[in-house]
């Protein structure tokens, strides 16, 4: 009797109140250690400064204060809104075309035009500037080989004017296809009863698509508009990588992330680095915050 | 027509690819001097091939096993992780719900910079810097998965499975666990292939937290060694090995990507769904 009992594990039953929190906890753990920490570790960083003379003291608010006038960040932000300007409208709604396209069912072969398309996203970034650079190349580039054949004049992607077009070409290649399979998959999500209704109104595939399927996936699209502004504001690896190829326009304040990578790890000045880092979170929220601000009063 | 301008946009998308495949078989003299969009006649991969994986020692097979164990165990844990959190903030309620779920959503408009410095700093005093670990641990944070595992479970998993365990007197881990396999893979399979695409993708966290090329993962390497064949330093580093380097690096993900799409597109429509 005692034997059989012994053999039985005590099972630890977790009761309904305990369990979310025995559930988050694994997450939490990491979440806190490599995210929280880190944050509080930085922001606490911010509030030094560290000199030659005199050591590291606490300033307050002074590296705020400072970049707040710095020109080397806005002038980063300042690149990025215009990227951003070019960039975002021709990657979301080239996506948003091709969405409607494939889910319209009016063309043939959606399943390889799917996943071609979604294919560069698995590339990354690092390869995809490398090739991009590449077919960029002045001497030996294929796209300079074809306007000398043609007899065109080479075209400069790395000078003062194209080096925008040029990144954000690597961007739009890189994440058209992403986009386009998250409206996609919310397109296919829309009940088809609604297609049979708008048939006997008498509408065809275009405007059923645009009048109707469209305006059901703006949260969607709102969602999508969100994850690209946060992710323009935080561009680094492409101009980081193709620096050696654009000395000239490239410089190590180009971006707010290549600045604080400049002044944290060549400049050592890991305390005005941090700050510099807060205020890019600052942008991206404020950004964002008057992106769905905007939407919200565009829906009324 | 319609069909056509989804070609156009298709040979977009494939050139840098078909370059890549292009360059890789050429010499270096030809890559300069033979158009970039075809092959030349003197077809030579095999020795790249070779010359890629003898530099240095062979490194980039070092490279090429780095990226693929810090991404595998950093995905297992993340997509682990992020079910059973997603599980919870779908199926309980509980003091604080709203304010933790708000707090890791906002988690993604932290830039890069701003986590990765700290942790550098972070790591160097507990003596993790240059170890698998600066790669691994920050890596199992991943937000995007908690958000996806949440609404897919909301979706695909009842509440009458969970109330009829509770009748049957089973613990409430003991339900999760009776129903993970059948219910919840899906969603896990989505969420790992996100986490390891972001972790095979990633190059700015162990550019910064890596500083001996024995550590490095593909993308940090590959990058190092662009440099030096652009700024024309790296002696025996040439373009075409570079360009075999990136396609040795992007095949396996590209295939994988082809062989699981069928899931992958599944499971991101039923994450989207409620979104």
């Amino acid at each position: 009797m005692t034997r059989s009992l012994a053999g039985h594990r005590p099972r630890v039953i977790i009761g309904k109140k305990m369990a979310p929190y025995v559930l988050l906890l694994p997450f939490m753990l990491v979440f806190v250690a490599f995210l929280i920490v880190p944050m509080i570790y930085a922001f606490n960083l911010s509030l030094y400064k560290t000199a030659m003379v005199g050591g590291t003291r606490f300033v307050g608010f002074d590296n705020y204060a400072r970049a707040f006038v710095d020109p080397k960040f806005w002038s980063g932000v300042w690149l990025l809104v215009r990227f951003g300007f070019i960039q975002m409208p021709i990657m979301l709604s080239l996506a948003l075309a091709f969405a409607l396209i494939l889910d319209s069912g009016l063309v043939y072969a959606r399943g390889l035009f799917r996943v071609a398309f979604f294919l560069p996203y698995a590339v990354p970034a690092v390869i995809a500037t490398l090739m991009w650079g590449y077919l960029y190349g002045p001497a030996y580039g294929p796209l300079s080989q074809i306007a000398t054949f043609l007899s065109l004049p080479k075209p400069d992607f790395f000078s003062e004017g194209s080096i925008l077009g040029s990144i954000a070409n690597i961007t739009i290649w890189e994440y058209t296809g992403y986009n386009m399979i998250i409206y996609f998959a919310a397109l296919q999500a829309i009940p088809t009863d609604l297609e049979e209704a708008s048939k006997m109104d008498g509408a065809n595939a275009f405007t059923y698509a645009v009048r109707i399927k469209l305006p059901m996936i703006v949260p969607m699209i709102v969602v999508t508009v969100i994850f690209s502004i946060i992710g323009t504001l935080q561009l680094f690896s492409e101009p980081y990588l193709i620096t050696n190829l654009a000395r000239s326009v490239i410089n190590s304040h180009f971006t707010p992330n290549y600045y604080a990578y400049t002044l944290a790890f060549t400049a050592q000045q890991y305390n005005y680095s941090a700050a510099i880092s807060f205020m890019l979170g600052a942008v991206v929220a404020v950004f964002s915050y008057a992106f769905m601000l905007a939407s919200n009063r565009g829906a009324r | 027509m319609l069909t056509a301008i989804l070609c156009i946009y298709l040979v977009y998308t494939l050139i840098p690819i078909f370059y890549v495949v292009t360059a890789s078989t050429k010499t270096n003299a030809d890559l300069f001097g033979t158009f970039g969009l075809w092959f030349s006649d003197d077809f030579h991969l095999r020795e790249n091939l070779v010359d890629l994986f003898s530099i240095q020692d062979g490194i980039f097979l070092r490279w090429l096993g780095n990226t693929f164990f810090y991404s595998l165990t950093s995905a297992v844990g993340a997509a682990f992780f992020a079910l059973l959190a997603g599980y919870a903030f779908a199926k309980y309620n509980f003091a604080g719900k709203r304010l933790l779920f708000a707090l890791v959503l906002g988690a993604v408009m932290i830039p890069q910079t701003a986590l990765v410095i700290p942790l550098y700093l972070l790591f160097s005093k507990v003596g993790l810097l240059n170890t698998p670990l600066a790669f691994i641990l920050p890596s199992l944070v991943f937000p995007p998965g908690v958000f996806l595992m949440r609404v897919y479970v909301e979706e695909a998993v009842s509440d009458e499975i969970i109330d009829a365990g509770r009748v049957d007197g089973a613990g409430e881990l003991h339900i999760l666990s009776g129903l993970t396999f059948k219910l919840l893979m899906p969603g896990f399979a989505t969420v790992f292939i996100l986490a390891f695409v972001a972790a095979w993708n990633n190059y700015f966290l162990p550019l910064v937290v890596m500083s001996t090329s024995d550590h490095f993962p593909v993308t940090v390497g590959l990058a190092i060694w662009y440099a030096s064949a652009t700024t024309g330093s790296g002696g025996n580093l040439l373009f075409t090995v570079v360009m075999a380097g990136s396609l040795v690096s992007i095949l396996p993900v590209i295939l994988a990507f082809l062989i699981m799409q069928r899931f992958w597109q599944g499971g991101l429509s039923a994450g989207s769904v409620k979104a």
